[in-house]
């Protein structure tokens, strides 16, 4: 069985927005209907957005690491979400694992949002139903797009590749082998829900090169310096 | 969370409009066993008739909960698995019940006990439905409790008994003492178990931290940023806006509108033989309940809140 998810990696994250705005970007233009904003250039601006980046200070000044934290529908393999909504307008697809919702059954009850501990569900404002991340599935399966292309427009636009896309189920997938390899854990595992979406942590960096490798001793040509010279090359 | 005011008004109205009818069964069970003096049966049908008024009221109350209220109908839809939607079956049908209780009365029909006794178990099924909405979400650690259940039933019986009572003694009909004190005995048990949970809910240890929340362990995660400048449906539907301090004084407000008010004035009420003062009583702790029912929404501490704490 398929389960589709994001694994975001916080070691790269460098709290760009860049997959904040390229999801609102996609995700405003399609045929579900736009993403509503009230007051976007002015006082207490508000708006629907189905991705966010959160700031967090880990430690005590000096000692502080910044973390950058995006956060959207987990798309959690046993969402709470789903079983409270009355209607039906909240599943969980079968085949690919991703929780969606039907604006045309939604009745705007907010129930569902009440039962999702992660904060990710948004009612729109305007068009009155819940909305959420679907993983940009209007995209991911269109044939028109090149391959390379059938992924969540956040995943494209993040510089850093923090994001990466795939099935969680397919052991030899790179979200599976990321989560594998990179201790990939899930959020708020308190409450059973089986988030799909994973985190990796951060990581120390250290440089690799030993001193002789970086001063390029070896080099056989024997044409450059030590180090860069700074300045326009002779 | 912020409480609703469509919500508030849904669970208390739906709480008196059950109370009521379970009063009005029970007196007619009683006055069939010999127990009691038969009341002129326009009370049963005058009492059924105000019970589909109050459930019809939290009826009407729960739309302005929705966003789109002309789908409403498809909420009947998943009551396999909704809660929500097992109560948007059972509470037509109760009023359905408790409307064709009322009109059998009136008609002067043989069988009222009969119907009574089914609508007596739906009215049952209502509570549990309307206190599991709230019971059955695990990580609302305030609401994931058995007495969530029992204080909806208690708290529901004592108003819905208060008005019978109040009701009796406006229409100068037998059983008001009786009525008067077991509604006075269903408040103090609906009091005794309310302190319970809040000082269950006092003593409660979030299960979800900041820690948990973004999975790093560290003893120190300040969040600097949520993401955005203004509010958003997260930050406006899962916190309430206002101090401990207006917390504290709602709570004693509920507990003495909802509580102590009303047993000292139906005890008063009982022994000047003032109808009036039951009728106050009613009143007064109707308020009170939709004060400790704003309170119950408040109360709860939804672990969504770690991640919007902070704007910048």
């Amino acid at each position: 069985m398929t389960q589709l998810a994001l694994v975001i990696d916080l070691n790269v994250c460098v709290g760009c927005h860049a997959c904040v705005t390229s999801c609102k970007e996609w995700n405003t233009s399609g045929e579900a209907g736009f993403m509503s904003d009230d007051n976007p250039y002015d006082r207490d601006p508000t708006g629907t957005f189905f991705n966010r980046v959160q700031t967090f200070e880990v430690g005590e000044f000096p000692d502080t690491q910044t973390v950058h934290f995006p956060k959207s529908c987990l798309h959690c393999e046993d969402p709470p979400c789903v079983p409270v909504c009355p209607t039906g307008a909240s599943y969980k697809r079968p085949e690919d694992g991703i929780v969606l919702v039907d604006y045309d059954k939604c009745i705007g009850c907010k129930y569902c949002a009440w039962a999702c501990p992660y904060g990710v569900r948004e009612l729109d404002e305007h068009q009155k139903v819940m909305k959420k991340c679907t993983l940009c599935v209007d995209r991911i399966y269109d044939e028109k797009l090149p391959e390379s292309e059938r992924k969540p427009s956040c995943v494209l636009a993040c510089p850093t590749n923090a994001r990466l896309y795939g099935d969680i189920h397919d052991e030899e997938s790179i979200v599976s082998k990321a989560i594998r390899e990179a201790a990939g854990y899930q959020l708020m595992p308190e409450w059973g829900t089986q988030p799909a979406n994973h985190y990796l942590p951060r990581r120390k960096t250290e440089a690799k090169l030993p001193g002789d490798v970086a001063a390029r001793t070896d080099n056989p040509l024997n044409i450059d310096g030590p180090a860069p010279v700074s300045g326009r090359a002779r | 969370m912020n409480p609703a005011f469509s919500v508030v008004f849904l669970t208390t109205l739906l709480g008196a409009g059950q109370g009521l009818f379970l009063a009005l069964f029970v007196i007619e069970g009683a006055v069939a066993a010999g127990l009691l003096t038969a009341p002129a049966s326009g009370f049963y049908s005058c009492g059924s008739a105000t019970a589909v008024i109050l459930l019809g009221a939290g009826l009407l109350a729960s739309f302005f909960h929705l966003g789109h209220p002309e789908r409403a109908w498809r909420a009947a839809a998943m009551w396999r698995t909704s809660w929500l939607s097992r109560e948007v079956i059972v509470l037509p049908l109760f009023m359905a019940l408790v409307a064709g209780y009322g009109w059998m009365h009136w008609q002067g029909q043989l069988g009222t006990l009969t119907l009574g006794l089914i609508a007596a178990a739906v009215c049952v099924l209502l509570f549990v439905c309307t206190a599991m909405i709230y019971a059955c979400i695990k990580f609302l650690q305030e609401w994931a409790t058995p007495l969530t259940l029992v204080n909806f039933t208690l708290l529901g019986c004592a108003s819905g008994v208060m008005l019978a009572t109040a009701l009796a003694a406006v229409r100068g009909e037998p059983n008001v003492a009786v009525l008067g004190q077991w509604a006075m005995l269903l408040t103090v048990a609906g009091m005794a178990t309310r302190i319970v949970s809040l000082r269950r809910n006092a003593a409660l240890k979030p299960k979800s931290t900041l820690q948990s929340a973004i999975g790093i362990q560290h003893p120190k995660v300040v969040q600097k940023a949520q993401g955005f400048m203004g509010g958003s449906f997260n930050t406006r539907e899962f916190f309430h806006g206002r101090g401990p301090g207006t917390l504290r004084m709602v709570k004693w407000l509920f507990i003495a509108a909802a509580f102590v008010l009303p047993v000292v004035l139906v005890k008063s009420g009982l022994g000047a033989g003032s109808s009036a003062l039951l009728v106050l009583a009613f009143a007064v702790q109707f308020c009170g309940l939709v004060a400790e029912r704003w309170f119950f929404f408040a109360q709860a501490n939804h672990p969504q809140n770690l991640y919007y704490q902070t704007v910048s």
